[in-house]
């Protein structure tokens, strides 16, 4: 009889370490927002190596405090849902929140957000998703987030639609963006300087060409980089031109004749006109290119407006003499920027409080005070354009004491020149493509011509559709 | 009386051994079993979405077919071949050296060569693409640059990019290889040494005839292993180009399971892809250990 009572207690003490195992990883990295604000910044390695935290067991309140779990892989992005969960707790008194945010690495978050909505438990109430992995999450018939129309209601005439249509199916919005990510040429004034030319005169991509082979005779220094392993040169410029990698209608046009000109373009800007040179390390964020370019390696980088940030943090030295112009057009009058990039935030139906956690989130994000903080906080250009010249925008802060004010007037030029992007289901296979083969083959090795490559790519993804 | 002692003893010897071993067959039922059949079915399946499955056949398994699958599994292989190659000659050699009593030093260089197995393969692999980096300052351009040699681009090449894949494999497995062999050595009786003196053998020939052949066993197990750990290989070119893999250089089986499962999410052909690899593993496997005439052996 004890025997078998010794039996029974062994099988629950190792069925419990078992359960303990599986859940272990739930409450483990967490990290409270509201609990002490002001010491936030200095809390940030806390994810790493916190101790799985006791159930939440918060001290009564006199409004009940929901709690909501967040997840980024996004450092910046914390700090900047922190902040507006003090707005809106000070907004509403009547339904505060108390948020914990969980950061994770970019591909861990995504795999496991992806994990825990398929299989149907484990998913935080918010999460941010970005731009090349959200039609993954819309596949199916009834994707598992919440829809966001009737929360963000008529704000969305302020804003860029373009934006939410990246993260839309059938017109139904899941998630909202940070920033527009209007795509510009980044200067380096002191090379075109002593090359003896204005950044100013360049108004077409001829004439760029032309100031690049100004800029290689005079100095010896490539005019620009061009984004081997990554999608931030040819992508914006096939966005620029006015194609895509799909139509609206989801069909394969990533070898159409604007895509080849493109990328022949940048073909010969490399090999004929010898005025540009593959990004070192293959992409503009490889730490061989941010120590290149910190160096004075190039004149000019093409890049949306959030690399902004990786200026000021990576390359210290280029401080001042970087000015930021709208990209050179394809013909005058042609448009002079894309959107691109981003990362959707959306509120998960998992979530026992969709209500609530939505509409947080509108307010974090589409409201007047969060479209600014989007830019003093995070260095963002706003979905919201009716911010663009608000006073705020001008003040001083890292960026304008980097690239120097005027820059969201030089945005507000160019707010009507961005093509929206079509971002059917198979787009997260278009997207790796272009960073494994398109660029790859065409320009660094030169196994395909541009034509072949892209002729290629689309092959691919045919077949995979 | 006699009769009811006799049943709970035997009752209780029942019991117990299944008590001991329960934790392995729970973990191996939960964790391995169950993994595996629910991987078959969902290699038929297609997955769109939470709730959204359909069975499709063998669809996934026709959609192998495509050229993303054969370049993974030529770089696998490549790979494999090439890590044998270099990591069991090499160790053996190594073990001899260091099996020697004449050996200086030789407790110290064991430790030395076993040292890099301890670290993690992503904090080893971040250092040695840091070191194959293209700068003319990076650790293998600069030594290069000793040499009056062009700096390489290492990690956009085939040829180079297979090569840092091996370095930074035999780096790390080189000490593990050599701790095999070194046991290998010293199971082979001294006698055996000394009747080949007196028989008036050059060391080649006893490496030849008595080393080798002894370390036979050793050697089919770390050629079994490193068969498995080759087509397993994921972390080491993952470190080294992410997800961007250019051209595919260093796409391996496992990368192109992880890029369709989570870049794409696309489980099904993911799974369809993982058993594959599985079969694969399997059937190079069994041809090697029967050129080796292990199969014999065992019927013997």
């Amino acid at each position: 009889m004890k025997k078998s009572v010794a039996f029974l207690l062994i099988l629950v003490l190792t069925l419990g370490i078992f359960v303990a195992g599986c859940g272990g990883g739930k409450n483990a990295n967490q990290d409270t927002a509201t609990n002490d604000p002001v010491e936030q910044p200095d809390t940030n390695d806390k994810n790493e190596n916190s101790e799985p935290a006791e159930e939440d067991s918060s001290p009564d309140k006199e409004a009940e405090v929901t709690s909501l779990i967040f997840w980024t892989f996004q450092e910046l992005h914390k700090q900047f849902i922190d902040d507006a969960v003090l707005t809106w707790n000070e907004k509403n008194p009547d339904s505060p929140i108390e948020l914990v945010t969980e950061v994770y690495s970019y591909d861990e978050m995504h795999n496991k957000l992806l994990i825990a909505l398929q299989s149907g438990v484990g998913a935080p109430d918010i999460a941010d998703i970005e731009i090349s992995k959200f039609a993954n999450y819309l596949k199916g018939s009834t994707p598992s987030l919440v829809l966001l129309n009737d929360y963000i209601g008529s704000d969305i005439e302020y804003c860029v639609q373009a934006r939410f249509d990246n993260y839309a199916k059938d017109g139904k919005y899941y998630g909202i963006d940070y920033h527009v990510g209007a795509t510009v040429m980044f200067y380096n004034t002191e090379i075109l300087d002593q090359a003896g030319v204005d950044p100013k005169d360049i108004v077409t991509w001829d004439d760029y060409v032309e100031v690049g082979k100004k800029v290689v005779a005079e100095t010896g220094i490539p005019m620009t980089t061009i984004e081997i392993t990554d999608q931030w040169t040819l992508y914006p410029m096939i966005s620029q031109i006015g194609s895509d990698i799909f139509d609206s209608q989801g069909n394969i046009i990533i070898d159409n004749e604007d895509n080849i000109k493109v990328l022949q373009f940048l073909y010969d800007m490399v090999h004929k006109h010898k005025i540009a040179i593959p990004a070192p390390g293959g992409s503009h964020h490889a730490e061989e290119y941010f120590a290149f370019m910190n160096n004075g390696g190039a004149a000019s980088v093409l890049m949306p407006l959030w690399y902004m940030g990786r200026f000021v943090e990576y390359m210290p030295d280029l401080d001042g003499k970087i000015t930021i112009l709208p990209l050179p057009a394809w013909e005058e009058g042609g448009y002079r920027s894309a959107g691109m990039g981003g990362t959707g935030t959306v509120v998960t139906t998992q979530s026992k409080h969709q209500d609530l956690a939505a509409r947080f989130l509108v307010f974090a994000k589409v409201s007047r005070e969060g479209a600014i903080k989007t830019w003093t906080m995070l260095g963002f250009d706003p979905i919201r354009w009716d911010v663009w010249d608000a006073p705020e925008m001008s003040a001083d802060n890292k960026y304008t004491d980097y690239f120097g004010k005027g820059i969201f007037d030089m945005l507000l030029e160019i707010k009507d020149e961005i093509h929206p992007t079509n971002i059917p289901e198979i787009y997260p296979a278009a997207i790796d493509i272009i960073k494994r083969d398109v660029v790859f083959k065409s320009i660094r090795e030169q196994s395909l011509t541009p034509e072949e490559a892209l002729k290629e790519a689309a092959n691919e993804l045919a077949r995979q559709q | 009386m006699n009769n009811t002692h006799l049943t709970y003893k035997k009752r209780s010897h029942g019991i117990i051994p299944y008590v001991f071993v329960s934790p392995f067959i729970i973990s191996f039922l939960l964790f391995f079993l169950y993994p595996t059949i629910s991987t078959i079915i969902m290699s038929f399946q297609k997955i769109a979405g939470p709730g959204d499955v359909s069975f499709i056949g063998f669809k996934n398994y026709q959609n192998l077919l495509n050229p993303l699958f054969f370049t993974a599994l030529k770089n696998t292989t490549i790979y494999t071949f090439w890590t044998i190659l270099v990591l069991v000659p090499l160790p053996i050699i190594l073990a001899v050296v260091l099996n020697k009593k004449t050996t200086i030093g030789r407790n110290v260089f064991r430790s030395a060569f076993f040292m890099p197995a301890l670290t993690s393969v992503i904090v080893a692999g971040i250092f040695f693409r840091y070191a194959f980096g293209e700068q003319e300052t990076t650790f293998i351009n600069a030594i290069l640059g000793k040499f009056g040699l062009e700096p390489i681009v290492w990690l956009q090449q085939k040829s180079t990019g297979m090569f840092a894949l091996v370095v930074l494999c035999t780096w790390r497995w080189l000490g593990v290889n050599i701790v095999y062999f070194i046991s290998g050595l010293q199971n082979i009786p001294d006698e055996l040494y000394e009747s080949a003196d007196i028989d008036g053998a050059n060391s080649f020939h006893k490496l030849m005839h008595i080393t080798l052949p002894g370390l036979k066993p050793v050697i089919i197990y770390v050629i079994t292993i490193s068969v498995y750990g080759g087509y397993a290989m994921f972390a080491e070119s993952y470190t080294y180009w992410g997800t961007s893999n250019p051209g595919g250089i260093g796409l391996t089986l496992v990368q192109y399971i992880y890029q369709t499962g989570f870049n794409q999410n696309d489980m099904g052909f993911a799974s369809a892809i993982g058993i594959t690899l599985l079969f694969i593993v399997m059937v190079v496997n069994i041809i090697q250990l029967s050129l080796f005439g292990y199969f014999r052996k065992e019927e013997d």
